[in-house]
């Protein structure tokens, strides 16, 4: 068994209005970042996941976001394991 | 009859829905969330409104694991009523007893205010001794009250006459003016399949008494105590 590191990136659903990120680009927009477009704002999880290997941990932590980590209605999330 | 009203950390409307319980000559008390049963009298649970574990992660989430929220499921599945009002909506969805989710209100802001609510269902055992298509006017106190759902979701309500409550005009016009979150089809409150369920995210034990201003959503606990009654 080891210690693996998981990166967790969750954010709204694409098909949902970001109004977080409809506000920030508004602000960029008044401070003339005029090429910047697209912004969504989300939330980053990182946490220590004990795991034969990374395929299992990664698997481990998939189960915790569907679970309570993430909200599959709203949220998409990704995973990045690290050794 | 008698009430429960769970209790997490952050809870802040428990007292009010308490009150609001306790009128008409009813009893209610408390139900920590580590409590691992519900008492054998209580005839309905209100899970009330706040910030349970200070809206951590999202809210909602944690409590949703609390303890008693297994109890709550298994109340609710017994056909037993219970309403979660404000965060108490935002549990019930997270504990998936309610389908959907509550986003950010679509002006970012924190809102705190009157409003009115078409009532478009008058045969639930919440909604009982209103008019359907009668209008009552309700505080909205949330900043994550923008109800959400995929299509499916939301057509099944509407196929199932699960859209309780709906933002509207004083004249009962379901307008965007009237949305004050965003929620789709102005959604204010919906029940399960089963209508023993129901979530809203406006708080009627604020308009319990017309000391408090209004006594419009005295109707919501009426009701309760009515379907208790006449069962």
């Amino acid at each position: 068994m080891k210690n693996y590191k998981a990166k967790i990136y969750i954010t709204l659903r694409e098909n949902i209005l970001d109004v977080q990120g409809k506000a920030v680009e508004h602000a960029l927009h008044s401070l003339e970042f005029n090429n910047f477009s697209d912004v969504r704002i989300g939330k980053y999880v990182e946490l220590i996941v004990l795991a034969q290997n990374d395929g299992q941990a990664e698997e481990m932590v998939k189960s915790a976001c569907d679970k309570l980590i993430a909200n599959p209605i709203i949220e998409d999330y990704t995973v990045e394991i690290i050794e | 009859m008698k009430y429960g009203v769970i209790v997490f950390p952050g809870s802040n409307c428990d007292r009010d829905a308490l009150f609001a319980a306790s009128l008409m000559g009813n009893t209610a008390e408390f139900i920590w969330h580590k409590d691992t049963s519900i008492p054998s009298d209580i005839d309905s649970i209100i899970i009330p409104g706040g910030f349970s574990y200070g809206d951590y992660l999202r809210c909602g989430a944690i409590s949703r694991f609390s303890n008693i929220m297994k109890e709550v499921i298994k109340f609710a599945d017994s056909g037993k009523p219970v309403i979660g009002i404000c965060n108490g909506f935002q549990i019930l969805t997270e504990a998936n007893l309610l389908p959907g989710a509550l986003l950010r209100n679509k002006s970012i802001s924190f809102i705190c205010k009157d409003v009115y609510l078409k009532v478009n269902e008058d045969n639930t055992p919440f909604t009982n001794t209103l008019e359907k298509d009668s209008v009552i006017k309700i505080p909205i106190a949330h900043g994550e009250g923008n109800y959400f759902a995929d299509d499916n979701t939301i057509k099944s309500l509407q196929d199932n006459n699960q859209i309780v409550f709906q933002y509207s005009d004083v004249d009962g016009k379901i307008t965007d003016e009237a949305n004050p979150n965003g929620s789709m089809l102005n959604i204010a409150g919906i029940t399960n399949k089963n209508k023993n369920v129901l979530g809203m995210m406006p708080h009627p034990e604020r308009y319990s008494d017309n000391i408090l201003g209004c006594d419009d959503g005295l109707n919501v606990f009426k009701s309760i105590t009515n379907f208790i009654n006449s069962n």
